[in-house]
């Protein structure tokens, strides 16, 4: 039923005046006197050298594209799994041979070395 | 059936007290760490403030209140302020479909022991709780630090690899309960094994899945073994390295509200939610509320006592034990499930 949302949003909205509520609170009460070392990016003590938007490794990306690839399997596997007994053995063949290919994939990305760290 | 005043009234009611009891869980969640942790270790924890240090969080609380926020010149304001927001608005929310209990009727009003029964409850969790990555990952980007940076980047990296298998991991539990309605998943667990063991989903086939959600809920939450993306010796603290006061404080709530999530979703997956143990004495049957708190304190005393007893995995293991273990494991996992119940029905 559509109206059992409606308190979610109560919720949300309910935290979301209670969040900034909360941070202007705070800065009526707390001490506001910074100087430049204070403001300086914390490296233990070290002067910052070079700004932090630099490059990092090309892994990050390889582990978001393959999050995406089997987080959508997930998704198709959910409705399925509800449906379960619906859908009987037509449905675990389908889903049995959606996960063969898969897995060639996994198989695949594995061989390729996707998954390693290096 | 309600009308409409009454409902929202009624829901206003149940949302502020599930905040207040949300919020004080999570300040006593802090007390109870630190105090299992100190005993672990050989020490007291907390002991000034009150007895048995029982007034510590709200002594946390005040400092939290009481000092000098910086904000950096050189971070990206606007993301900046909201990363802890948004951190701390999807943890919380998350607890909206939770349920605790039955229906009840108090004073003419019958209402389930929650804030909301949605009738696709698991997704509207998976759903929230993935969001929290954003809080992460923007607080890492936009402090403009090399710290900041790489805890952020290896949460968000972490936190979806272990999404992966923590999804699949589910996918038993709703094959066996044919519904993803918190409610009824709870409801498909009823009955007992040969009178004396409860017919909750850990012993009923979905103990390997159990064990699955366990680890990969460790990740998600970015937790002892897994808390690579703060781990202090190599990165000062992470994605939050230049917060301070009132914000720091929010990341902090954020992930204790986060690991009360997952503790009452693996009681309400795996652990029968409400539902007592079948033996016992009758009045203590009759006692939803207090199983299923008992179920999250285990949960959560579990937590506390890895993370007082197991060293830090190296980034390169997390990876591949997310990824070439359990992945595989809850894959299998589900084929396994879904050809035995085939086999039954």
């Amino acid at each position: 039923m559509p109206q059992n949302y409606v308190p979610i949003f109560i919720f949300v909205a309910l935290i979301g005046v209670l969040i900034p509520v909360t941070l202007l609170a705070a800065k009526l009460v707390r001490p506001d006197n910074p100087n430049k070392t204070k403001l300086m990016p914390y490296e233990c003590g070290i002067d910052p050298v070079d700004h932090a938007r630099g490059r990092y490794t090309v892994r990050f990306y390889i582990v978001a594209i393959l999050f995406v690839v089997f987080d959508v399997e997930t998704i198709f596997l959910f409705p399925w799994a509800v449906k379960f007994k619906a859908l009987g053995v037509f449905g675990l063949i389908e889903i049995l041979i959606f996960l063969v290919i898969l897995i060639v994939g996994y198989i695949w990305i594995w061989k390729k070395g996707a998954l390693e760290w290096v | 059936m309600l009308s409409i005043e009454t409902y929202i009234i009624v829901s206003v009611i149940k949302t502020v007290i599930a905040l207040f009891v949300l919020l004080t869980a999570v300040a006593y969640c802090v007390w109870l760490e630190r105090k299992v942790v100190g005993h672990i270790q050989n020490r007291w924890g907390p002991t000034r403030v009150g007895p048995f240090g029982l007034l510590q969080p709200l002594a946390d609380g005040m400092k939290f209140l009481f000092k000098e926020d910086l904000t950096p010149p050189h971070v990206y304001k606007p993301l900046y302020i909201a990363a802890p927001m948004l951190a701390v608005v999807f943890a919380l929310t998350s607890i909206a479909v939770i349920p605790i209990g039955n229906w009840v009727t108090i004073g003419g009003v019958h209402t389930p022991l929650q804030i909301t029964d949605v009738n696709i409850g698991l997704l509207v969790i998976l759903g929230v709780t993935s969001l929290g990555v954003y809080g992460v990952a923007l607080a890492g980007w936009s402090s403009n630090s090399k710290y900041s940076l790489l805890g952020g980047l290896r949460a968000s990296a972490q936190m979806v690899s272990y999404e992966v298998s923590l999804g699949l991991s589910l996918i038993g539990v709703l094959i066996m309960a044919g519904s993803f309605s918190l409610r009824e998943i709870v409801d498909a667990q009823g009955g007992t094994f040969w009178g004396f063991i409860p017919r909750w989903n850990l012993f009923h086939g979905q103990i390997v899945a159990f064990f699955i959600y366990l680890m990969a809920a460790y990740a998600e939450t970015n937790r002892v073994p897994f808390d690579l993306p703060e781990a202090e010796t190599e990165l000062v603290a992470g994605y939050h390295t230049e917060y301070s006061a009132m914000k720091f404080a929010m990341f902090f709530m954020a992930e204790y509200a986060n690991m009360i999530t997952v503790a009452c979703l693996a009681s309400v997956l795996f652990l029968g939610g409400w539902k007592g143990l079948p033996f016992g004495p009758a009045w203590l049957q009759d006692l939803p509320v207090f199983w299923f708190v008992l179920k999250v304190f285990v949960f959560l005393f579990i937590y506390i006592w890895v993370r007082g007893t197991l060293p830090r995995f190296r980034y390169d293991q997390l990876m591949a034990f997310g990824w070439k273990f359990l992945l595989p494991l809850a894959i299998a996992n589900l084929v396994i499930t879904a050809l035995i119940v085939a086999v039954r029905a």
